[in-house]
């Protein structure tokens, strides 16, 4: 089974790539896109063998221990 | 007995050479070149973490280093009370392990500063204590992740256990702002509150030579030394 996993940098912390696009956009004329954050999106497979409830628990131990930096960013499994 | 050191090696990094000639030529001691696949260091005083991209700077500036064979022997010889330095991308190698805190995100003007810069030490430890309180060092940065983060609580115990070891200061090169890529507090290089391990944005190891634009970067091994 697929997984994927957003990662984005918590919301007090500056993500200048977000402005530069956001100003980008602007430019070509779509002036309502505001607070544009860009994150990143990590796709997984797993055995369909593992229950859920085991997977959710492999991606969690994989998040904390490398995929994610819990100091500046936060993640969500999206299923 | 003399000094031993060592300078670990990930694919991409690009400073390995230039910290195993700092270490040669200032300490005049055996200086031995890890391979970050080796699960095994000699026992050495000092281990450099050296600068560059190690593993393409995937997923997150030194994310994929910190987990490298190597990494276990280079925090059993940090937990000795032996000395780590971890230049740029050594100091985002270490806040990766955990052995230093906070870490280090996109400088805010997103761009890649590779330029001469000025710091001065915060905090005496032993990696700075042969520097004056006030004497200013210039030295290069090169990074585009240089801008230290923490949370408040953690900021508060950085400054209060006296953990800042470095801090960007105005000079011919930082003119008009110090804070040469928004790291909180200005800080250039951290601590853990042995004080034998530090990180640094700047790059000691540039500035030591005749052709060097400045040899301020020769007190920190000198201080290591002293």
């Amino acid at each position: 089974m697929r997984f994927k996993i957003l990662i984005r940098l918590k919301n007090q912390i500056l993500e200048p790539q977000g402005k530069v696009i956001e100003q980008s956009l602007k430019s070509l004329g779509f002036e309502e896109f505001t607070n544009i954050r860009q994150g990143k999106l990590i796709e997984i497979d797993l055995p369909d063998t593992l229950n859920e409830k085991e997977r959710l628990k492999k991606i969690d131990a994989a998040c904390k221990k490398l995929l994610v930096n819990e100091i500046i960013e936060e993640y969500e499994v999206l299923g | 007995m003399s000094f031993k050191s060592a300078v670990i090696t990930f694919p991409g990094s690009n400073c390995d050479r230039d910290a195993l000639s700092y270490l040669r030529d200032l300490t005049y001691g055996e200086v031995f070149n890890i391979w970050h696949e080796e699960i095994s260091l000699p026992k050495v005083d000092l281990v450099i973490l050296p600068g560059g991209f190690s593993f393409g700077d995937y997923l997150r500036s030194g994310a994929m280093a910190s987990k490298s064979n190597i990494i276990n022997e280079v925090i059993n010889h940090a937990n000795g009370g032996r000395y780590l330095l971890g230049i740029c991308n050594g100091f985002q190698i270490l806040t990766e392990t955990g052995l230093l805190k906070g870490a280090l995100i996109q400088n805010k003007s997103i761009k890649f500063l590779g330029k001469d810069c000025y710091i001065k030490k915060k905090f005496n430890n032993k990696f700075n204590c042969n520097i004056q309180n006030n004497e200013v060092l210039q030295i290069p940065v090169a990074h585009n992740e240089g801008n230290f983060y923490c949370d408040q609580d953690t900021l508060n115990y950085l400054q209060d256990e006296e953990l800042i070891a470095f801090e960007y200061c105005n000079g011919e090169y930082s003119l008009d702002d110090a804070n040469i890529n928004g790291s909180l507090h200005n800080i250039a290089g951290i601590t853990n509150e042995n004080r034998n391990i530090l990180g640094m944005m700047p790059h000691p190891e540039r500035a030591y030579q005749d052709f060097h634009a400045s040899k301020d970067g020769k007190k920190i091994i000198e201080s290591i030394l002293s």
